[in-house]
């Protein structure tokens, strides 16, 4: 019915915007946008390759899962990251956090 | 085409649109608010897959949490960047050519495999049998206790970590030297 | 004890004193000189228990008794060292051991034991006004080691061991010559008595050498002993060729050992100049002992020498060269002795005439008359020695005391003398009829008249002839020396002013003149007229038994007696006649008569000018210029810095054209391009991470790219 590869395609796409939106959003909580966008995309695909090629073993699921609680703790700490640079800097402006550059 | 496959495609879109709002939104709220309806379209997405579960956890959690706190860090720093300037950087473009070439070469990729053309066959057993399997492998000593025990680990330092590096300054300590 | 033993030891006891005194007694004169007499007087003690031996024993040694220890073993073949006690052997330690303890207790007065030290005198100066030596315990080492070189010579077995005593010999007597080195004349005079006998040396070492190529061998008993060796050796052709057999080459070589040491012409230079030591010094060298170990050695090796001849025969090649060299030294120089007027030169020019006598002795076969020409010699030659010390020592006194500066050995300063040093003059004349051949009482006439009558009868007129004019000249000179030291009035206050030595120098005077005299009586020849037969010919019968082909006694001849008789009677009649009253300040008469013939005698024939342009001119150019300045200095110094300056231009031209520039330059390149490098790259690290996340990207993509293209 539904072949493997629509998945993966539909996952591939939001994994390329989550990447266009990661590299040119200027706008710090626009970046993590993105990076959420590409995890989801991370998550649809392993669920789809599980389901497609190896239901009867959970693991599949088990890895998903784990990916989404990876997930809800890095944007939590990165959320907060982005309001302290805020209460310091002023700006969570991407291209203004550059003390590390030359 | 199947109804399946027809309620695919639908949800698909509505996701792919979403998406392209969430990255290319002018104002922050809007494009968190558009990350809300990707994020249910792919619980949707999993309610297909016969991940029921799943789909439910990443309704709690993605929307019910993430989300919320994004939208929640939006509005903390609205000051500076709210609907001026441009909203993106200067290499937008190669950016642009950069997640396109992936996106040509993931496909490239799986056009080669002939394993992907494959349709779903039926689960192995029902729905709730999967659940509990699911939940006693969370738990079972010879199975997946250790990753879970490590992620609960993880989000407790994550937590502790947020709240300290987001704790308003009372004395000398920066937050970001950490 | 066995003879064997007592051989052993009798080299022991000097030697022992040598150390002892450098060692530890050299503080003490006293010490010095009791453990030096002592040393000495144990070593005659034993060599006259022998003597009395071969006295009393009848054939004691007449088979050579030969006891060795081996020494160095080079692969199956060993050289030893040990004694040989024979017949020639006890007569050579009969006389130099009588002589060395004479010497030996005459060396005490003679540097002024007893006296206080004199503060002015320096050590390397002979005492200035009659202090003590101050060297004096230097000299009784010296004399110790030099009297345990010469027993050892005298008792060796083997021609290297008898080599080793030679050497030791020649090292003594440059120390004893040059003794007060503070004499730049001294100093000359040792260097040239070494570098002089050191060219007879080297030539007898050769014939050592070859000796023993060709015979396996060097010990007397194996090779003199055994008349089947000394034929083969006779018969052999030696290496040069050119009729010369193996035993004559050898001979020969051997025989110039003697010509240096026993300075013989042409090395006769350096024995004249070693008067520059002290009086004991010449004595013992230039009478006693140095000078007979050359005789001593021809007279050893005599067989070898003699190989293939027996009476009668011609001569064999080295016999003529060894005969002819002897006569004409003989000749020579009593003529130079003539024009002298050093008193100790003269007496060293006599020493060379007599060892002349000897030489050419041994040269036409006339074993027994040489050897008892030697004994006779060392007696009244020491004695003649220790006396013109004596006389030194009385006018150097003289001169002290009435304070004038003379040359105390000038005997044209001296005269009358014999009134003052009465045992001094009395002996001193002894010595000189002895050493004139004065006929019957004298033993120099027993001695020189067999000799003359062996030449005469063994047909060789020539060498009879010079040896005739020699004795003429010999009493001449003789006589004319005793005329001007002791006769006459003193020519100056010094002479007036001269005493008697003590004691411990004129008792060994006594001493020898016994020996001068009544050491003739005991070769008698049999057949001499009258007194022939009354008394045993002993020395011919103990010598001539000693050789393995004992040659027979000489003859008696009218001749040759009537010459020796004239000639000594004559000379000395004539030499008294002229001298016997000259004036102070007066010239030598001699002068006048034969004008430029006497500068020519008195300059010695001009030789020592002769080998100085010769020889050592030439050795020092190559030295001076030839080796050090040209070959050292130019060439290889030349050569070093020329290498030094190549490596330094090699080593920095590697420095400046590639060390710097390349090897540094590179080292820096790579650091100054590792930082232009850095200062252009950082750029790339802009601190914004979507820039970094896009280039981290593309080169995911490129590898992914690569990946997929070329998988199959």
């Amino acid at each position: 019915m539904i072949p493997l590869w629509w998945f993966l395609a539909l996952a591939a796409a939001m994994f390329c915007l989550g990447i266009y939106g990661v590299l040119s959003r200027r706008n710090a909580i626009g970046i993590l946008m993105g990076i959420e966008l590409m995890l989801n995309a991370v998550i649809l695909n392993l669920v789809a390759f599980w389901r497609y090629l190896n239901p009867s073993v959970i693991s599949g699921q088990v890895f998903a899962i784990i990916v989404l609680a990876v997930a809800a703790s890095e944007a939590a700490v990165g959320l907060a990251l982005i309001i302290s640079i805020y209460r310091r800097r002023g700006t969570v402006v991407a291209e203004d956090i550059d003390l590390l550059k030359w | 085409m199947t109804l399946l496959q027809i309620i695919f495609l639908v949800i698909a879109a509505v996701m792919l649109i979403g998406s392209f709002l969430v990255v290319t939104s002018r104002r922050l709220i809007h494009a968190g608010l558009w990350l809300i309806l990707v994020m249910a379209g792919v619980a949707a997405m999993l309610v297909i897959l016969e991940a029921s579960f799943l789909a439910v956890v990443e309704v709690l959690v993605y929307i019910g949490a993430i989300s919320i706190l994004i939208i929640f860090a939006v509005m903390l720093t609205r000051r500076v960047m709210d609907d001026t300037g441009p909203q993106s950087t200067q290499l937008w473009w190669v950016a642009g050519l950069v997640s396109l070439l992936l996106f040509g070469g993931l496909l490239a990729v799986f056009a080669r495999v002939p394993a992907l053309l494959v349709t779903a066959s039926e689960l192995p057993a029902d729905q709730a049998t999967v659940l509990s399997d699911l939940g006693r492998s969370l738990v079972d000593a010879n199975r997946f206790v250790l990753p879970f025990e490590v992620a609960s680990i993880l989000l407790l330092a994550a937590m502790v970590g947020a709240i300290f590096i987001a704790r308003p300054e009372t004395s000398v300590e920066g937050g970001e030297d950490e | 004890m066995q003879t064997e033993l007592l051989a052993w030891l009798i080299p022991l006891p000097p030697i022992v004193a040598f150390f002892a005194i450098i060692l530890f007694a050299y503080r003490s004169n006293s010490l010095s000189h009791s453990l030096a007499v002592g040393g000495v007087a144990i070593s005659w003690a034993l060599a006259m228990v022998i003597f009395v031996r071969a006295l009393l024993t009848p054939g004691f040694a007449a088979e050579p008794i030969v006891s060795s220890i081996g020494w160095l073993t080079g692969g199956n073949q060993t050289l030893a060292f040990g004694i040989q006690i024979d017949r020639l052997s006890i007569l050579g330690l009969f006389f130099v051991s009588w002589t060395l303890l004479a010497i030996f207790v005459y060396s005490i007065g003679y540097h002024n034991f007893g006296h206080p030290a004199d503060r002015d005198d320096v050590k390397g100066l002979p005492p200035k006004s009659g202090g003590i030596e101050p060297m004096y315990a230097r000299f009784f080492a010296f004399i110790s080691l030099f009297a345990f070189a010469m027993l050892t010579l005298v008792l060796a077995d083997n021609l290297l061991l008898l080599f080793v005593g030679w050497e030791i010999m020649g090292l003594c007597s440059y120390l004893l010559i040059g003794f007060w080195y503070g004499k730049p004349s001294a100093r000359d005079a040792m260097v040239k008595a070494f570098m002089t006998t050191r060219v007879g040396d080297v030539l007898m070492l050769l014939g050592i050498v070859y000796l023993y190529s060709a015979t396996g061998s060097l010990s007397f008993h194996a090779i003199l002993g055994d008349p089947a060796v000394l034929d083969k050796l006779a018969a052999t052709p030696s290496v040069l060729g050119g009729g010369l057999t193996a035993a004559g080459l050898i001979g020969l070589l051997l025989f110039f050992g003697t010509v240096g040491k026993s300075a013989q012409f042409p090395l006769h230079v350096w024995l004249p100049d070693a008067m520059e030591g002290p009086t004991p010094v010449s004595a013992l060298i230039h009478a006693a002992t140095m000078v007979s170990a050359g005789v001593y050695l021809i007279l050893r090796t005599f067989p070898l020498i003699t190989a293939g001849w027996s009476e009668g025969m011609p001569l064999n090649p080295t016999m003529t060269v060894i005969s002819a060299i002897g006569a004409f030294t003989a000749l020579f120089a009593a003529t130079i002795a003539v024009a002298q007027n050093d008193i100790k030169r003269v007496l060293a020019y006599s020493t060379i005439s007599q060892l002349g006598y000897m030489v050419a002795g041994v040269g036409i076969g006339a074993f027994v008359a040489a050897a008892f020409h030697l004994l006779t010699h060392a007696f009244f030659k020491a004695l003649l020695f220790l006396g013109s010390g004596s006389v030194i020592h009385g006018v150097e006194h003289g001169a002290h005391a009435s304070g004038e500066h003379v040359d105390a050995n000038d005997m044209f300063n001296m005269g009358g003398l014999r009134r003052k040093m009465p045992i001094t003059f009395w002996t001193f004349l002894a010595g000189g009829l002895a050493l004139s051949g004065f006929p019957l009482v004298t033993a120099g006439f027993w001695s020189k008249d067999e000799l003359l009558g062996e030449a005469f009868g063994t047909g060789h007129p020539w060498v009879f002839g010079m040896l005739v004019a020699a004795a003429v000249l010999t009493a001449f000179y003789t006589m004319r020396q005793i005329s001007l030291t002791f006769l006459g009035e003193p020519r100056t206050k010094a002479a007036e002013h001269g005493h008697e030595s003590p004691a411990s120098m004129t008792l060994p005077l006594v001493v020898l003149s016994i020996f001068a005299v009544g050491a003739g009586w005991i070769g008698i020849s049999n057949t001499f007229p009258v007194l022939g037969g009354l008394v045993p010919n002993f020395l011919h019968d103990f010598l001539a038994a000693g050789l393995v082909e004992p040659t027979p006694e000489a003859a008696f001849h009218m001749t040759p007696f009537v010459a020796s008789v004239i000639a000594s009677l004559g000379g000395l009649f004539i030499g008294w006649w002229v001298y016997r009253r000259i004036p102070a300040g007066a010239s030598d008469p001699l002068a006048k008569w034969l004008g430029p013939v006497h500068t020519l005698l008195k300059r010695k024939y001009y030789f020592d000018e002769l080998y100085q342009a010769a020889f050592v001119r030439p050795v020092y150019w190559i030295g001076e210029t030839l080796s050090y300045r040209w070959l050292d200095r130019t060439i290889i110094d030349g050569a070093l810095v020329a290498l030094a300056r190549a490596a330094r231009w090699a080593g920095s031209g590697l420095r400046n054209w590639i060390d710097l520039p390349v090897v540094n330059g590179f080292g820096d390149l790579v650091g100054d391009e590792t930082k232009a490098a850095g200062r252009g790259l950082r750029f790339v690290q802009t601190g914004q991470v979507q820039q970094y996340l896009i280039m981290g990207l593309i080169f995911t993509g490129l590898l992914i790219s690569y990946v997929l293209l070329t998988s199959p």
